[in-house]
């Protein structure tokens, strides 16, 4: 017997939604339990001390430094490579088979896995460039991982912005890297630091990649060349080998309440930069 | 064919000598010569895709942009060759510069749009700056309405005034010739009088090339029209004498709208 | 004068432009170098199938890991694959567009979450519900499975959501037009349409799925064993590297290396298949 058309849309629409808002609960559950188990455990004490005991007392302050540090020297190294990459792609070439070949590299360093960057992390910096386990280490492994994502997210931002604009611009005189400097890239400017801002909630979350280049001290590190333990190593320490529940729902809670604040900003600033040529 | 200058000019400010024009293996000009005098406005006429737009763009290398592009035969700008290989562009595109179909004020204030050009090449100094800003305002017939909030951005001006903008910011680069393509197609009969006068105005100093889908315009305001028909030009002479006894039977059709 | 700068402009960004490739010939060349010569020597049958992993004794046989990352990619895959798709399909489609502003940030949050809060989710929440109300030790391929079919939810819902975007309105007017319902010009027109767009995601999300490495460790149990049951304790590919590489040494860390290429050509293999996948539909 055949299903009435009717019938089969209903019932449709009510599996599919029922699946959207299985999704969204899920997220609000897993956000919403984080919060609930660590919001208490937070302080001013609990942020800005040094841990005691491996992290089962005390605070997490070199962690949250070690979180702003190498996420920081990550942006410091691939925003300039990620912006000239989008730059070259999308103003100084026509499509061609080089343009092919370095959008397929881009493409398929976007697939690699995080462990794949430790380990290339581990024998390059650390071990053949004789760097050691250090926040340089894991910056640049960092910057390698998010690379891809701000070359994507400038190139997009900058085929956003109308093509009039170049025109103007090449009319009255400008060269073409004129004409990027002070039409292109102001105009893609929004587009370009959601990018940024959606790279620095990976790098803040990552942990595979880091906890093989930039290791798990959890002293203050006081040079780029010291080993550091950021909130998410330290949060996973905490977790896998059951040294203070507490303290990892607290860690945890400063890690989500991060990263949905940074992503929260970059997804308010991509939405102004849509209303803005839409 | 050739064209006859106008009275009292002697030398032409720019000479197109055999001009052929490609986009990949279509071709859209072909065999063009015309001499552009010096203080005139010359205005070209023509159905749509005859090759008016391509011809103005290809008076200050703006075609070069687009990748399958290639022309054939010269364009001497006081007797230099503009696509000699080592002619500059950049370099031209100030002496020669373009007010396009749809006004496009840059996404940054009214001041910062006059002086985009001045100061691609070096900072000069603020007065200096300032007075430029003020005379290609009020060349443009623009300068008593945004007087007073220069610093503003020019996104919210009007569509005629937008425009004139445009005419402005191209004046403060205190080029050679002024190329304009379809300036008053999208505005009103206002803000296109106001366009008018100021071309009328600047012919004194300026070589103008106007494109223009309006024979009326055409009509008011050119000293010569060049009539172009699928890429070819097929008459050019005084606006008198091409809009009332044209030699030829295509452009005779088309000014007493005929086809087109 | 300019043209002179353009032209040093020009070569500045060509090189910097070499930058992502450049990465990734490096990540190969090393990952490569550090453990292919481990597999010519061990012999790639033994490598790849036999079953003995005991580093101490000099047994590398990654097997079970290999068994592990299939059982886990599977079951992620069968969880939020379906999920993934519905999802797409319903916000596509059926939600207006007040809703959709609500939804689709929430989503995309769901992207940004850490792994390892995923990974704790599933052994503070998950393991001790599947252990008290269906058995088993609770870390398990079911854990792991359920934990990332979540965390590929996103992949999977936003590339399914932009192959469903991308279908020309013209083909959903046309099909309406003859009077059919939107559910069956949805499954008649628009999934066969964005058909590829949709595999590709699905293949995007299995790779995030067989790389993903601190949540699984989490959750999976990682015993060294080919599981019997999708409650069993599992070790994927990921899991053994990370487990062992901050003590391993000689011919243990090669090993690990070689674990690392394999998992490395794996994941290359499906994001060409994707890529390729995605051109095919950019071209028609």
């Amino acid at each position: 017997m055949r299903i009435p058309p009717r019938v089969a849309q209903t019932v449709a629409r009510v599996v599919l939604g029922a699946a959207t808002f299985f999704t969204v609960a899920v997220l609000i559950f897993i956000i919403g339990h984080v919060l609930v188990k660590g919001i208490p455990v937070l302080s001013f004490r609990f942020l800005f001390s040094n841990p005691e005991d491996m992290g089962r007392a005390g605070g997490i302050f070199p962690t949250l430094v070690g979180s702003v540090l190498l996420p920081a020297v990550a942006l410091v190294f691939a925003v300039p490579l990620g912006i000239g990459t989008a730059v070259f792609l999308t103003e100084y070439t026509r499509e061609s088979k080089i343009t092919a070949a370095i959008r397929f590299g881009a493409d398929c360093l976007a697939g690699i896995p995080s462990i794949i960057f430790g380990l290339f992390g581990f024998i390059f910096f650390v071990t053949v460039l004789r760097m050691g386990w250090c926040i340089l280490s894991g910056g640049l492994t960092l910057a390698m991982m998010v690379l891809p994502t701000i070359i994507r997210t400038t190139e997009e931002a900058i085929r956003a912005v109308p093509y009039a604009y170049r025109e103007v611009s090449f009319s009255l005189g400008a060269t073409r890297w004129r004409t990027v400097w002070r039409v292109v890239l102001p105009n893609a400017l929004p587009g370009i630091v959601t990018g940024i801002i959606l790279s620095l909630g990976r790098s803040i979350g990552e942990t595979a990649a880091v906890i093989f280049t930039a290791g798990s001290s959890l002293r203050m590190p006081s040079s780029l060349f010291d080993s550091v333990r950021t909130m998410s190593v330290h949060f996973y320490i905490l977790a896998r080998e059951g040294i203070s529940s507490e303290n990892a729902y607290g860690t945890a809670a400063v890690l989500v309440l991060a990263v949905l604040m940074v992503n929260g900003i970059s997804y308010w600033l991509m939405h102004q930069f849509m209303k803005r040529f839409s | 064919m050739s064209a006859e200058p106008a009275e009292g000019t002697k030398v032409p400010k720019i000479c197109i000598r055999n001009l052929k024009v490609f986009f990949g293996n279509v071709q859209s000009l072909n065999n063009i010569t015309l001499d552009i005098m010096r203080q005139e406005i010359l205005s070209i006429i023509g159905p749509a895709g005859s090759g008016k737009t391509t011809f103005l763009r290809t008076l200050n290398r703006l075609n070069d942009l687009s990748p399958s592009f290639r022309s054939e035969g010269q364009v001497l700008l006081d007797g230099e060759d503009i696509y000699h290989p080592s002619y500059d562009p950049v370099a031209l595109r100030k002496r020669v510069s373009m007010v396009f179909a749809l006004p496009v004020a840059l996404p940054m204030s009214i001041y910062d749009n006059v002086v985009y050009g001045p100061t691609l090449s070096g900072a000069p100094k603020k007065a200096k700056l300032d007075e430029l800003v003020e005379k290609s305002l009020k060349a443009a017939f623009l300068w008593d309405e945004v007087k007073d909030r220069l610093k503003t951005s020019a996104l919210r001006l009007s569509g005629g005034q937008q425009q004139r903008l445009c005419l402005a910011r191209v004046l403060a680069l205190e080029p050679e010739v002024i190329l304009l393509d379809e300036p008053c197609s999208g505005l009103d009969p206002i803000s296109t009088a106001k366009i008018e006068e100021a071309l009328v105005a600047l012919k004194q100093d300026y070589t103008i090339v106007l494109v223009t889908n309006n024979s009326k315009q055409a009509a008011r305001i050119s000293d010569r029209v060049a009539f172009f028909l699928m890429g070819e030009l097929v008459e050019c002479g005084s606006a008198i004498q091409i809009f009332t006894v044209p030699k030829d039977t295509r452009t005779a059709d088309f000014v007493t709208g005929r086809f087109g | 004068m300019s043209q002179k700068s353009e032209t040093v402009v020009y070569y500045v960004l060509q090189f910097i432009a070499l930058s992502a490739m450049g990465s990734l010939l490096l990540i190969a060349l090393f990952i490569l170098k550090e453990g292919f010569p481990f597999i010519l020597e061990e012999g790639p049958s033994k490598f790849l199938f036999s079953s003995t992993w005991e580093p101490a004794k000099e047994h590398f046989g990654i097997f079970p890991m290999l068994v592990g990352s299939v059982w886990v990619t599977f079951g992620a895959l069968v969880v939020g694959g379906p999920l993934g798709v519905a999802g797409a399909i319903y916000l596509v489609e059926f939600t207006p567009k007040g809703l959709m502003r609500i939804i689709k940030p929430v989503i995309e949050l769901l992207a940004g979450i850490p792994s390892v809060v995923y990974g704790f989710m599933g052994v503070a929440v998950l393991a001790p519900l599947i252990r008290t109300y269906i058995g088993g030790p609770g870390l398990s391929v079911l854990a792991a499975s359920l934990i990332l079919g979540i965390m590929i939810l996103p992949t999977v819902m936003s590339i399914s959501m932009d192959a469903l975007n991308s279908v020309p309105p013209s083909y959903k007017e046309g099909s309406l037009a003859l009077g059919a319902t939107r559910w069956q010009t949805q499954y008649m027109v628009v999934l066969k349409a964005a058909k590829s767009g949709i595999l590709a995601s699905i293949i995007l999300g299995m790779g995030r799925a067989i790389g993903e490495t601190m949540a699984v460790i989490m959750v999976a149990g990682n015993a060294v064993k080919i599981p019997n049951s999708v409650l069993d304790s599992v070790r994927t590919l990921t899991a053994n590297i990370a487990l062992e590489m901050g003590y391993a040494t000689g011919r243990h860390r090669q090993a690990l290396f070689a674990t690392g290429v394999v998992l490395f050509l794996v994941i290359m293999m499906l994001n060409s298949f994707a890529m390729w996948s995605l051109k095919e539909r950019r071209k028609k």
